[in-house]
Order: structure tokens, then C-alpha cells, then sequence
């Protein structure tokens, strides 16, 4: 009985849910959506790789290639904040629901000047 | 009176996680219960051997679906402890305040489920409307709804600015209205009150012996609250913990309720003492030889993280001891003597998070 107030104030509002399919809520700013890459921008410097908790990331320095899992990612948003050139991004959308499994390779171009780029690789190493 | 077997669970319409009962009844009234574990066995703390003690952030956020800042948050401070960091005081105060978001948003969560649980859908709906409020603060300030992903070690890695913390409490001006409204019909409606009052007792000096954690020991009038410990910021704000003395499944919810307020509360508090600084410590090297015992307080009581490190990137040790694990003793004792109708109320009374408990 002492719930009736509430009830009939709810009968007279708007429906607190969403139409979902046909009306869809605009995403919030920050939210940690799908991962982005611009493979031009990207060193292959192998640091989303050694941060991501799942492992999903692989990258090649010598055939430049960049490598994910999109269906182990789980979108914490540690490569984004660790990439030294900020090629990596987030959409504020969810990754769409997929058939089949795949995987995603970016095929980019590796970095010239090898032997400094060995040597920058063991300092981060270390770190 | 010959004795019927009756099992409850692993799939039941009240149980949001699997877990199993061997109910031993006579004449409808229970006689004897039996749990069985291990349905949704994980074994995240082997997964220390492997990923790093960074990485493992995320795997210990996600020991339990409804709770996972608090997890974070503890498996942070140990290994700060261990490592011997100083966390920023702001980075401290943004903890407080996600912490006590999600403390809100399981036990809206709870009430709803514990609403359905004897049959009152409208109330259930009712609790996660308003829940739905603090998703949307944990997603537009964090980025996700559940997993917030915000502490690092060493701090956190989100900040909150002046708009967010404004919408943050305007936010919450609404959420407690539209809570106080359910304030009459969660406490004292006659049909909920016939399905909760008396059943599921448990007195103080049970609740203590059995080793009962959270709510369900301070509904019984125990006050014990890990928050009064004064780790993190808690210790510059100014609670009480909540406490029921009747010890029955009405005290626990109201425990849970009440505990709801007192999180607003705590959220005002913090943010009106949020201090200026930076977000997190510099972290170098790795964890050193030694072993850190960390309790915090979360929603469904004390959880414990034992911590060994060998000095390398990678844990020797990593233990968790979930509040439901610890509950489940004093279950076992509130069932025998109850009603077969009331099992479901007495079962949902204590929280029960089994993903938490087998992690």
C-alpha cells in the first residue's frame, strides 16, 4: 500500500527506459569504446604489447606489422595511455557484435634507422 | 515425518550466480542445508604467475562484477604497502568517491534483487531506476559502468573536474529523493515486512562466533566496519557504521539501505574535501621480498588480499578472501528451522557473490 504513490506517479511519467533499437542514448565523452590506431603515426615501439593485461596486442618492428585480438580486448584503455606517439585512440561506441572470429592486422611502415631503434628498444626494456 | 531431499540452485530463478543447496526438509520446514561450490571457479590468483604486478590490476578488478573498484582499490594499496609508495592525498579522496559509488550502486542493486526475491517486481524496477543514475556517473566520469578501471599503483589514473564534481552532486540530490521515496515501502510495508521480519535470525553472539562479515554481521548489531579503520582517506571523514539489532533478513536490508545514505553522505564529504595535488606516485622497480595483509570494507563486507612478493615483476602469492566466502557459514546456520518459501529471502539476505567467492 505505501507503494501506490509511487506507482501512479509512474503511470502519469514518461517511461524511464529507452525505445532501445530506434532510440539510441547519445555516449558519454570519456567512455572506453573500441580501439582506434593511426598505423602512420606508429613507431612499433612494442609498448601497447608489453602493457595490455590481456595480451592481445602483437607487434612486429621488422615486418611492421600491428596485431590484435579484438575479441580479448577488454577495453582498460592501459595501451592508449602508454603510447609514446598517441596513435592509439578510443571510439566512444561499442565494438559491434562480429559472425566470426578475426583477427585485426595493420600493415604499416617500419622504422628505418634499425640499430637506433634496437637501442631505444632495450632502454624501455629495462625500464 | 519422512525427510525430502530438495535442491536449490546452481540455476534458480533468485540466484543471479550459481550456487548450490542440498536442502534436507520435513513438512516443509528445513532441516539441515549442504552447499556445493565451484560452478564458476576461475583461478584469477594463479594468473600472478604470469602477468605482472601492474596487469594484475585488471584481474583483480574483475574477481567480482559489482564490486570491482573496491577490489582494485585493495589490491592497490597492498602492493603500495609492499612497495612502500606514498599515494597522493587527492588520489586517496578519488578513491573514496568511486568506492562509495559502487557501494551504492550493489546495494540498489541488492535491494532490487532482495525486492524480487519475495515477489514485489514494481520495487525491484523501482531500485534499478535509480541505480541507473550512478551508472551514468561512473561511466561519464570513468569511462566504463562496472569495471571503472581507475586506480593504478601508485594513485589513480582518472581525474575528476569541477563540472563533473557539481554534476556528480547534483546527481546525487536526485538519487536521494527518488531512495528516501522507497524509504516507507522497503521498511515498513506489511507485505514486505511479513516476508522479512523474524525470518532468517541470527543473534549478535552467532554472527560473531560463525565469522559473519558486512551487513549481515551488523545486522545482527555487531559494529564492525573496516572503513573505521582509517585506511585510505577514511580516516578524514566522519561516519558511524549502520547498525540493525534484530538480526533477522529486515535488519540486513535495512542495514543495506541505510548504508546507501550514509554513502551519499560520504561522496558530499569527500568532494567537499577533495585536496589539489597530483593523481599518482612514481612507481620503480618491483615489489621487494616481504608480505602485506590488506582489509577494506565493500559492500558485501571485510575482504582480505594477502600479498608475497620475491622481488621480481611477478607475484609469489596473490590470496583473496571474499566477504560472501565468509558468509556463508552463518547461511548455513539461519537455514535449518525456516520455512522452504523463505529460503530464497534468507539465501539472498547475505549477498551472495559466488563469482567473488571462487574468483
Amino acid at each position: 500500500m505505501l507503494f501506490t504513490p509511487t506507482v501512479i506517479k509512474n503511470l502519469l511519467k514518461k517511461p524511464a527506459t529507452r525505445n532501445y533499437p530506434f532510440v539510441v542514448r547519445e555516449p558519454f565523452p570519456n567512455f572506453r569504446g573500441e580501439l582506434v590506431i593511426d598505423i602512420e603515426k606508429c613507431i612499433f615501439c612494442g609498448m601497447c604489447e608489453r602493457k595490455c593485461p590481456s595480451q592481445c596486442i602483437t607487434v612486429d618492428k621488422q615486418a611492421g606489422t600491428w596485431q590484435c585480438d579484438p575479441h580479448a580486448c577488454i577495453s582498460c584503455g592501459y595501451c592508449r595511455d602508454n603510447c609514446p606517439t598517441k596513435c592509439l585512440t578510443m571510439n566512444d561506441t561499442h565494438r559491434k557484435p562480429m559472425a566470426a572470429k578475426v583477427t585485426w592486422i595493420e600493415q604499416g611502415t617500419p622504422p628505418k634507422p634499425k640499430a637506433k631503434k634496437a637501442a631505444a628498444e632495450k632502454k624501455t626494456d629495462e625500464e | 515425518m519422512a525427510t525430502t531431499v530438495i535442491p536449490f540452485g546452481p540455476q534458480h530463478p533468485v540466484l543471479p550466480e550459481p550456487v548450490h543447496l542440498t536442502l534436507k526438509v520435513e513438512d516443509e520446514i528445513v532441516k539441515e542445508a549442504i552447499p556445493a561450490l565451484g560452478y564458476v571457479h576461475r583461478g584469477l590468483e594463479k594468473l600472478a604467475e604470469i602477468r605482472d604486478y601492474h596487469q594484475m590490476i585488471t584481474v583483480c578488478e574483475r574477481v567480482c562484477g559489482i564490486c570491482s573498484m573496491i577490489h582494485g582499490t585493495c589490491y592497490s594499496q597492498s602492493i603500495e604497502e609492499l612497495m612502500g609508495i606514498e599515494v597522493p592525498a587527492r588520489a586517496e579522496m578519488l578513491r573514496v568517491i568511486w568506492s562509495e559509488l559502487h557501494r551504492m550502486h550493489s546495494h540498489l542493486l541488492w535491494l532490487g534483487l532482495f525486492a524480487d526475491a519475495f515477489g514485489f517486481e514494481a520495487l525491484f524496477m523501482q531500485f534499478w531506476k535509480v541505480r541507473e543514475r550512478i551508472m551514468d556517473i561512473n561511466e561519464a566520469t570513468a569511462g566504463s559502468r562496472v569495471i571503472v578501471s581507475v586506480n593504478i599503483i601508485g594513485g589513480v589514473r582518472t581525474d575528476l573536474s569541477p563540472d563533473q564534481l557539481r554534476w556528480i552532486l547534483s546527481e546525487l540530490e536526485i538519487v536521494e529523493k527518488e531512495v528516501r521515496e522507497m524509504q516507507d515501502t522497503i521498511m515498513n510495508d506489511y507485505s514486505v515486512k511479513a516476508r522479512t521480519v523474524g525470518v532468517g535470525y541470527m543473534s549478535k553472539d552467532d554472527a560473531y562466533i560463525l565469522g559473519a562479515a558486512g551487513p549481515t554481521l551488523r545486522g545482527s548489531g555487531v559494529a564492525s566496519d573496516m572503513r573505521m579503520l582509517g585506511y585510505g582517506a577514511y580516516s578524514e571523514l566522519d561516519f558511524e557504521p549502520v547498525i540493525e539489532t534484530s538480526g533477522d533478513c529486515w535488519a540486513r536490508s535495512a542495514v543495506r539501505f541505510r548504508e546507501v545514505g550514509q554513502s551519499i553522505d560520504l561522496v558530499r564529504q569527500a568532494i567537499s574535501k577533495l585536496p589539489e595535488g597530483d593523481l599518482a606516485a612514481k612507481v620503480k622497480g618491483n615489489p621487494p621480498e616481504g608480505e602485506v595483509y590488506m582489509r577494506v570494507e565493500q559492500p558485501r563486507g571485510e575482504c582480505v588480499y594477502y600479498i608475497r612478493g620475491n622481488g621480481t615483476k611477478h607475484l609469489d602469492r596473490l590470496r583473496i578472501r571474499t566477504p560472501t566466502f565468509a558468509n556463508i557459514p552463518p547461511l548455513l546456520h539461519m537455514l535449518p528451522g525456516c520455512e522452504l518459501a523463505d529460503v530464497p529471502v534468507i539465501v539472498l539476505a547475505i549477498d551472495p557473490c559466488i563469482s567473488c567467492t571462487e574468483r
